[in-house]
């Protein structure tokens, strides 16, 4: 059989490479489960698949479920019980995880008892706890496990607001607070960081937890600060840059595809990853993020949010210069991109006389 | 020459959005509208009433007092309601409060503009401060607003920095002091949805609107506002506009009663009330009474522009149905911006009911009769065709032109008598245009919804067809997504050449065989066809030159090669290997796990499957050959194989599905194992002797490993099925081939279903503790917590039916949810980054031109070759760069 041409691989100028970005990664939406995964142990619910692609693209300040990668420096990172020991390092307990913390409101004090069981476990000890509660201000008075606090009379509010109640006198209410400050108190670790659990990766143990807490985790010498990661992309914005967070889009993004067998070429994840971050700063898809910044008038009224578009724009006689797509719909005009992009003229002096 | 019609082409540059003033409003006005009434009691129009005739005319017969033209003619026209006393606009309230808290009431300067600007960032950051007591996360938090502002567009900013100078002002303690007259300031409130105090006392609207009509422009420009298109009295309505009729044209019913729209009622009770309340007023009434109706009148100009403000009551209707205002006639997915304007309805459109034809091509489509005989299309007369185009006027079937557009735009049906049409053909001129019905060979849109990505609109050519359906080529369903039960599909006729020709060299069907989402083949052999060539290339198979013979005339050889197996006959191999062109070279490892190889476009080894026909071969074949060739490989391969499945046969029966005494006693076997692993376990995690897995409870730890015992039982008797149902099984071939199913449905059919489950886990719902309401609480065994045993084919028991019910409403609901959810997503998606265009040196660039990408995907290649990128010119990463 005879062959035919050969094709031009380039991307042809004026193409809608936007739409195609858009359609190639919404498409497959349709296709993906729903379902969480599991990290072994450590956060149970990580979404994954559309659920989870919905949060990347919506630039979430906290996603469902953060995850840390913690990865070690070599001298740590090539035996579990060394990992094991960074992890335990690491991951976060409070009082209440190893205690259990009673206020008594009458006698206006708060009793603290160490669970010897549960802090084997976690490896705490009974003086960890007491350390950690000697912070708060007060009589503290320790009896076997139990250590008990009487918190003194300068604890105060917080909010400057209401004056008169600053009185010194230890209100119920103030105790209550202040027994909940306890059991917040951290005995170990890094907070904002929990469950961490030591994974085989290929040639090394790394540590997978929960949270997304970077700074903190960094300050531990062993940790490897040039490798962590974390799925939480505004927090790598804001700690590594926009660049980061521009990878960690692609990254990802590309996971989610990959996790459900959905193959997306890696041009329409950058180019999703481009324009959230292209202005600087991490922009959601939707009203809020690229949509409710968009220059024309009437795209924006068209998308969401309608009335408010049209009275912002009459209050600050906004001007529409028609450039983008949906505007030129509306008015009913040549969309500016593709074949809309290019005009044709014909010289018309050859034309046959009859 | 021909007096061609130059027609100017006029396009919108630009838009302005700007408020009305009074002044405005009365000046565009037809007439002031006074009587609170639409017609009188002979059916007329009333004078001065709501849909008084200088308004336009919606009834056929009348005409319009300003303009004299009919209903078609009369663009309508506005006319005015003078209110007795000023009131809020309701949308701008928010606007009014923000300029009233940042003016002062005295000298109505800006509140803020006396300060140093220094001065007014050490505000800026007290403000900051307060609100985060971090100080760390301030600046931060500081940073990025500054970062973000700098993007916003105008009128953001300029609504932010209004907010910011009220905000900053009321963060100040004590009594505050005007800058510039050193008055004190009052404390300003916005009670939702109209109403604004100064200290506790209400304001009125013209005591709002005298305090805003005293700012000077300069001042307005620091708000942000421009003075010469809005000002911020001007939404403090004192007159109101009154929309033409036939934007609220009233519908008469099949009793003749009217029944008018719903702005109509609206304006009648502003009417009435406005009426009213300047009765009270002249009558000297009390002033709690007047400010009642004021309050009233307030509430009825609310409603009508936004029915669905918050903290007031909907107006509503005599039957209690809220009424649509103008809010409500703009807003949402049946509003006037997304159901009208953004979608657009169109002629030259037939929609029906789809159905397979194997035998046309793929980039056809076969068009009904009916249809075709109403399509039609436009077709410039010139001296070359002239000829043509008078037959098409004279004929007197099918195809046959039906209008003809003279030079003089005049448009002429085409008559039904012979003299008609004959006159009608001699009169016709070079330079008109004839409308024709469609015929074979014209391109059509053809589209599914949900319109996910750009292959669910294709250009087909159109191939007229007997029936009732639209008929397309199996191959192009997994592109449309579409099946055959009963799935429509529109077909839209293409008005101009520039758009035919665009359709011809962009959207037709071959140009899509490879998809942009990842470069790999979308339109490709499936079900049949896979099977099909599978039969025509496996070793054994031989053909008598008959067979050869009707096999090679379909794909339109019509000499017959010399026979390369004795007797006469011919190997599937040789007659596959004519469709492949010479320089195609393939070596893949088939599904079943045998090498395919094809040298120099023979097939040498091993039987073609789907991995062999959807993948490499064809991308490559696509990049080298082009699309056309493509379209015809696939399109002959199919024929091919068709025609060799009919020869061979395919088919199943219910004994396919029936498991031998010996291979229903091994899923049994199975079963039983599994049976008593579980057992073992549960016994294990009562005496708690189980060990618990790291990071999961005792529970969760039985669980898993449950979950593993249940899905290796299905495994095993997966291979049990695979053993005795035997690779002459067709239904296993066509799963191993990859031409449709699974060995999941054939296990599921002959063994057994197998565990069930909801949110990934084994099913536990419905009573406390128990599935069933017959089991103990806490039961853990397997057939009480939603294992299946029994097979398809068998059928199953009652609990075994109802687990199937529960497992399968869960898949149920997640689809709808999946499809609402993903909908949702793609559409803002879509709206995101629709402006985003590749340009010609290779930047992607939004719509005002800033750049995001510098060369489109680092490499400025097309993901629809992505896949087969080494192949092909123009693509090498260093021409890129130097471009």
């Amino acid at each position: 059989m005879k062959s035919n041409k050969k094709q031009s691989v380039k991307i042809p100028a004026f193409e809608a490479v936007g739409v195609v970005c858009a359609q190639s990664i919404g498409e497959p939406g349709t296709q993906m489960t729903m379902r969480t995964f599991h990290f072994a142990g450590v956060a149970e619910h990580v979404p994954t698949g559309l659920p989870r692609l919905i949060e990347i693209v919506d630039a979430k300040k906290e996603p469902k479920k953060s995850i840390i990668d913690i990865y070690l420096k070599s001298s740590y990172a090539r035996s579990r019980p060394e990992a094991e020991k960074i992890a335990k390092e690491l991951a976060s307990i409070f009082v209440s995880d190893v205690a259990d913390v009673e206020d008594d409101l009458e006698t206006l004090t708060i009793k603290v008892t160490f669970n010897e069981k549960d802090g084997k476990g976690q490896g705490v000890t009974f003086a960890m706890v007491k350390k950690a509660i000697e912070s708060f201000t007060g009589e503290i008075k320790t009896d076997g496990n139990s250590i008990t606090i009487k918190p003194a009379k300068e604890v105060k509010t917080p909010k400057k607001s209401d004056k008169e109640k600053k009185e010194k006198k230890m209100t119920a209410k103030a105790v209550r607070k202040l027994s909940q400050k306890i059991k917040d108190a951290l005995v170990r670790g890094v907070r904002g960081i929990y469950k961490a659990v030591v994974i085989k990766g290929n040639e090394e143990y790394f540590i997978r937890a929960g949270g997304f807490n970077v700074l903190g985790a960094c300050e531990n010498s062993a940790v490897d600060s040039k490798r962590i990661y974390t799925n939480n992309i505004k927090e790598i914005e804001r700690i590594y840059g926009i660049e980061a967070a521009r990878n960690a889009i692609v990254r990802e993004i590309k996971e989610v595809m990959d996790m459900q067998k959905l193959f997306v070429d890696i041009r329409h994840i950058m180019l999703i990853a481009d324009a959230m971050t292209y202005a600087g700063s991490l922009k959601s898809i939707g009203r809020h993020g690229l949509s409710g910044e968009k220059v024309g008038v009437l795209g924006r009224a068209a998308f969401e949010e309608t009335i408010k578009h049209l009275i912002n724009a009459s209050a600050f006689s906004e001007e529409e210069k028609l450039i983008g797509v949906t505007e030129n719909i509306i008015v009913g005009q040549t969309v500016p991109v593709g074949t809309g992009k290019i005009k044709l003229v014909m010289k018309a002096k050859n034309r046959v006389q009859k | 020459m021909m007096t061609q019609m130059l027609e100017v082409q006029k396009v919108l540059d630009k838009l302005k959005f700007s408020l009305f003033s009074p002044e405005m409003v009365r000046k565009m006005s037809a007439t002031k509208i006074v009587v609170p009434d639409t017609y009188d009691d002979d059916g007329y129009p009333i004078d001065g009433g709501l849909v008084d005739t200088r308004l336009g005319v919606v009834d056929p017969g009348l005409r319009c007092k300003t303009c004299g033209g009919t209903v078609k003619e009369c663009p309508g026209h506005f006319g005015h309601i003078d209110l007795v006393r000023p009131i809020v606009h309701v949308e701008f309230a928010k606007h009014i409060f923000y300029v009233i808290k940042s003016t002062c009431p005295s000298c109505h300067k800006v509140l803020a503009k006396k300060l140093p600007v220094a001065d007014i960032e050490k505000v800026v950051d007290k403000v900051a401060e307060e609100e985060k007591p971090e100080p760390t996360v301030a600046s931060d938090s500081q940073d990025s607003q500054t970062t973000s502002e700098a993007s916003k567009t105008e009128s953001t900013e300029a609504a932010q920095n209004v907010e910011k100078v009220a905000k900053k002002k009321a963060k100040e303690k004590g009594v505050r002091k005007c800058n510039n007259c050193g008055v004190d300031l009052p404390e300003i409130k916005l009670l939702k949805p109209t109403t604004i105090f100064k200290d506790k006392d209400m304001m009125l609207p013209n005591d709002i609107r005298d305090w805003l009509a005293a700012i000077n422009d300069g001042d307005l420009r620091t708000l942000g506002f421009d003075p010469l298109y809005s000002r911020p009295e001007w939404m403090v309505l004192t007159a109101l506009p009154v929309p033409p009729v036939n934007v609220r044209p009233s519908i008469t019913l099949e009793t003749g009663e009217r029944s008018e729209d719903d702005l109509t009622h609206k304006l009648v009770d502003v009417i009435r009330i406005n009426q009213k309340l300047e009765a009270n007023i002249n009558a000297g009434a009390p002033q709690l009474i007047i400010e009642d109706l004021w309050e009233l009148l307030q509430y009825h100009v609310t409603t009508y522009f936004d029915n669905e403000t918050a903290n007031i009551p909907p107006a509503r209707h005599r039957s209690g149905r809220p009424l649509k205002t103008l809010a409500q006639r703009l807003k949402g997915k049946e509003g006037r911006f997304r159901y009208n304007l953004s979608g657009k309805r169109v002629n030259f459109s037939a929609r029906t009911v789809i159905s397979p034809d194997p035998r046309i091509d793929l980039d056809e489509v076969g068009v009904p009769e009916f249809i075709a005989e109403e399509l039609t299309v436009p077709m410039h007369v010139t001296e070359w065709n002239l000829e043509r185009c008078k037959n098409l006027i004279m004929s007197p079937a099918y195809p046959r032109a039906i209008y003809i557009i003279r030079n003089d735009t005049r448009r002429i049906k085409v008559g039904d008598t012979p003299e008609m049409t004959k006159e009608q053909a001699e009169n016709l001129k070079v330079g008109s245009t004839i409308e024709r019905q469609i015929i074979d060979g014209d391109v059509g849109l053809f589209n599914r919804q949900p319109s996910l990505h750009r292959m669910s609109m294709m250009a087909h050519r159109i191939r007229v067809l007997p029936g009732k359906t639209f008929r397309l080529n199996p191959v192009t369903v997994s592109p449309y997504n579409a099946d055959f039960d009963g799935d429509e599909m529109n077909l839209h006729i293409l008005q101009t050449e520039e758009a035919q020709a665009e359709a011809k060299h962009l959207a037709k069907v071959e140009k899509q065989l490879l998809s942009p989402r990842h470069g790999h083949a979308i339109i490709k052999p499936q079900e049949d066809h896979v099977s099909g060539l599978y039969f025509l290339t496996s070793d054994e198979s031989h053909f008598t030159k008959a067979e050869a013979s009707s096999m090679l005339y379909l794909i339109g050889i019509t000499e017959l090669p010399s026979s390369d197996v004795k007797g006469g006959k011919y190997s599937g191999k040789s007659l596959f290997s004519m469709l492949l062109p010479e320089d195609t070279n393939l070596k893949v490892t088939s599904k079943l796990g045998e090498e395919i190889i094809i040298k120099n476009g023979k097939l040498v080894k091993g039987a073609v499957e789907s991995k062999a026909t959807e993948g490499e071969l064809l991308e490559k074949m696509f990049v080298n050959h082009g699309p056309e060739f493509t379209k015809n490989f696939i399109d002959n391969s199919t024929r091919m194989a068709l025609e060799a499945i009919s020869i061979h046969g395919l088919s199943v029966s219910l004994k396919d599905y029936t498991l031998s005494t010996k291979g229903s006693e091994k899923v049994k076997g199975i079963t039983d194992k599994m049976n008593r692993e579980i057992d073992n376990l549960i016994m294990q995690y009562k005496n708690r002797s189980l060990e618990r897995a790291p990071g999961m409870s005792l529970s969760e730890t039985l669980e898993g490993m449950i979950m593993e015992i249940t899905s290796r039982a299905r495994e095993d008797a997966g291979k049990v099925v695979e053993s005795d149902l035997g690779n002459t099984n067709s239904s296993i071939i066509m799963a191993k081939i990859g031409a449709r199913g699974s060995l999941l449905n054939a296990i599921q059919m002959s063994a057994l279903v197998a565990q069930q489950t909801v949110r990934s886990k084994r099913l536990l719902r419905g009573y406390k503790g128990r599935l069933l309401p017959y089991f103990k609480a806490g039961a853990l065994t397997a057939p009480q917590r939603g294992f299946v045993y029994s097979s398809f084919h068998d059928g199953m028991t009652p609990y075994e039916y109802m687990y199937c019910a529960m497992g399968g409403r869960e898949a149920l609901v997640n689809t709808a949810i999946r499809t609402a959810r993903s909908g949702y997503m793609q559409r803002r998606l879509i709206n995101a980054l629709q402006d985003l265009v590749v340009y010609d040196d290779m930047t992607v660039r939004n719509a005002d031109m800033s750049v995001v990408q510098f060369i489109y995907g680092g490499d400025g290649k097309d993901p629809m070759y992505s896949s087969t990128a080494e192949v092909g010119d123009g693509g090498k990463q260093d021409d890129i760069d130097t471009a």
